[in-house]
């Protein structure tokens, strides 16, 4: 078993995320089966795998808002969903969950209210403007969310899960639909967000190229996870060049596993 | 400190924040500023459709008395249940609501932000509405034009209340807007504005005693016929606001922070 500090704000708290026989029930199906991986302090961690595979499902465990999960669940040295955590996790759906009917200062400025209501509005605008930087969005400010390209309008809830300087950052396919340059850009935030501010990333994508840019990966197949690893690691393991061919090949292993064990039956 | 629940505990949710309910109204007021057209039909057509009332009665003013104090009532009900339907169930799904509640946003905080962004409203469309059918449709009212404003703005309380609940069950706009005939339009046959709810077949009178638009309409007639407050007056005034209240926590309630 893990020891926590004492104090949770503790940066030098051990991994960001904990978790031990995770799983969750939606309907009729079982969507995680007995997850068991940890996510440390500081790092972007990729969680890769085919959509449907569960990872929306699984961030939304972490992020506390989703139902029926059993097992153990800890979040920066809490139970997943704790009150206490909801000022310290930035949160990006995959639909990009924001207001068409605001402009884009309006949305940063009216969840930068929510997220901290008793800060100066200096120091607020400050944020919202350090944010809109981050993104490139800052010549968009005043558009309507609402006339924005997909792209421009994730960026937009990609911002908002950036106010207040989260330790944890969980962000469900932040890349979809941007062009190279952007996806770069976005990557690089990523990695000085994690070298300068300390945060932890949790990024999801089904594209494998991306899994090359992460620090740690953890490889999830049909509410499974495949590998939890580094890049380099996984490469070497399955004797592979690519993380691409890597988990291709975990995936073959897993099908025949599958099989012999039906035949055995 | 950390223990192994799979689950939180159930979440603490801090009493009312000042700061973050208004900024909650503020920021449902400047959605709506980006939406004139709407704001000017919520404005208008109570307006509009009280001139038609003056003059379909033009031969029977008493009529209009009548049907135009209760009038008055129902339509902030109205508008603000259609408006708070709608745009909880976009909140809903567009993925905000989820954003929201996995920050440090109290559910008490939301709904009172929204009841106080559109009970602003309700303020100047019941005062707009009111005025002119007092002092230009010469509408004859006995009691004090402010009871008539109070009642409209309770009734607009209850209408945000309903929309609110009722958009929990709505996966669609299309399913949302039939809720108005579904919970709006029988109370609008039995709160009496038709025909007085004593002459309804018994059952009917005594289901019209359970819905909260009797006692809206109701609240209006004594103002219409009553110099001053009447005690009938204030139990009519209580019954909407409870109710408002207790549709406001149902509507609470249908708000989780996790879903499936």
């Amino acid at each position: 078993m893990m020891n926590y500090a004492p104090d949770p704000l503790h940066p030098t708290a051990p991994d960001a995320v904990h978790a031990e026989d995770l799983t969750v029930v939606r309907g009729p199906r079982t969507v995680l089966h007995h997850l068991g991986f940890t996510v440390p302090r500081g790092q972007i961690t990729g969680l890769l795998g085919p959509s449907g595979c569960g990872k929306s499902t699984l961030m939304r465990s972490i992020v506390g808002t989703q139902a029926k999960v059993t097992g153990t669940l800890d979040v920066l040295g809490l139970p997943a969903g704790h009150p206490a955590l909801r000022s310290r996790i930035g949160y990006v759906t995959q639909a990009p969950s924001v207001y068409d009917d605001l402009t884009v200062r309006q949305n940063l400025d009216y969840f930068a209210a929510i997220l901290n209501p008793g800060r100066a509005t200096a120091e607020r605008r400050h944020d919202t403007e350090r944010v809109l930087a981050d993104v490139d969005l800052t010549s968009h400010a005043d558009a309507l969310a609402g006339n924005l390209s997909g792209g421009q309008r994730s960026r937009v809830s990609l911002a908002v899960a950036l106010l207040g300087t989260p330790e944890l950052l969980v962000l469900d396919e932040p890349t979809v639909g941007l062009d190279p340059v952007l996806r770069r850009d976005l990557w690089n935030l990523f990695h000085a967000l994690a070298a300068d501010r300390g945060a932890t990333l949790l990024v999801s994508s089904h594209v494998m190229d991306e899994a090359e840019r992460c620090h740690r990966l953890l490889l999830m197949r049909d509410g499974r996870i495949l590998a939890d690893d580094t890049p380099d690691a996984l490469r070497t393991r399955t004797g592979t060049d690519t993380v691409e061919a890597a988990f291709l090949h975990l995936v073959d292993e897993a099908v025949a596993a599958d099989r012999t064990k039906e035949t055995t039956r | 400190m950390s223990t192994t629940t799979p689950t939180a505990p159930a979440a603490p949710t801090s009493a009312l924040n000042a700061a973050r309910t208004t900024a909650t109204a503020a920021r449902v007021l400047r959605q709506l500023r980006h939406d004139p057209r709407t704001i000017a039909l919520m404005i208008l057509i109570p307006c509009l459709m009280l001139i038609l009332l003056r003059y379909v009665f033009d031969a029977s003013p008493g009529t209009f008395d009548n049907i135009g104090a209760s009038l008055l009532g129902i339509f902030p009900l109205i508008t603000m249940f259609l408006v708070t339907s709608i745009a909880t169930l976009r909140e809903r799904t567009s993925g905000t609501l989820e954003r929201l509640l996995a920050m440090p946003l109290g559910k008490a905080d939301l709904i009172a932000g929204y009841a106080l962004a559109f009970g602003a409203l309700a303020v100047v469309q019941s005062a707009l509405a009111t005025g002119l059918a007092v002092w230009l449709l010469g509408l004859d009212v006995t009691g004090s034009p402010w009871l008539l404003l109070l009642v409209a703005l309770l009734d607009a309380l209850l209408g945000t209340a309903l929309g609110l609940f009722v958009s929990a069950f709505a996966a669609s706009e299309f399913q949302a807007v039939q809720f108005m005939p579904a919970v709006i339009f029988p109370q609008l046959l039995l709160c009496g504005l038709f025909t007085p709810r004593s002459d309804m077949h018994p059952v009917l009178t005594a289901v019209s005693d359970v819905l909260p638009m009797s006692y809206a309409v109701d609240g209006m007639n004594q103002v219409l016929h009553h110099t001053d407050m009447t005690a009938t007056f204030v139990r009519d005034v209580l019954i909407v606001a409870g109710c408002a209240v207790l549709v406001l926590a149902l509507g609470a309630a249908t708000l989780r922070r996790r879903t499936a």
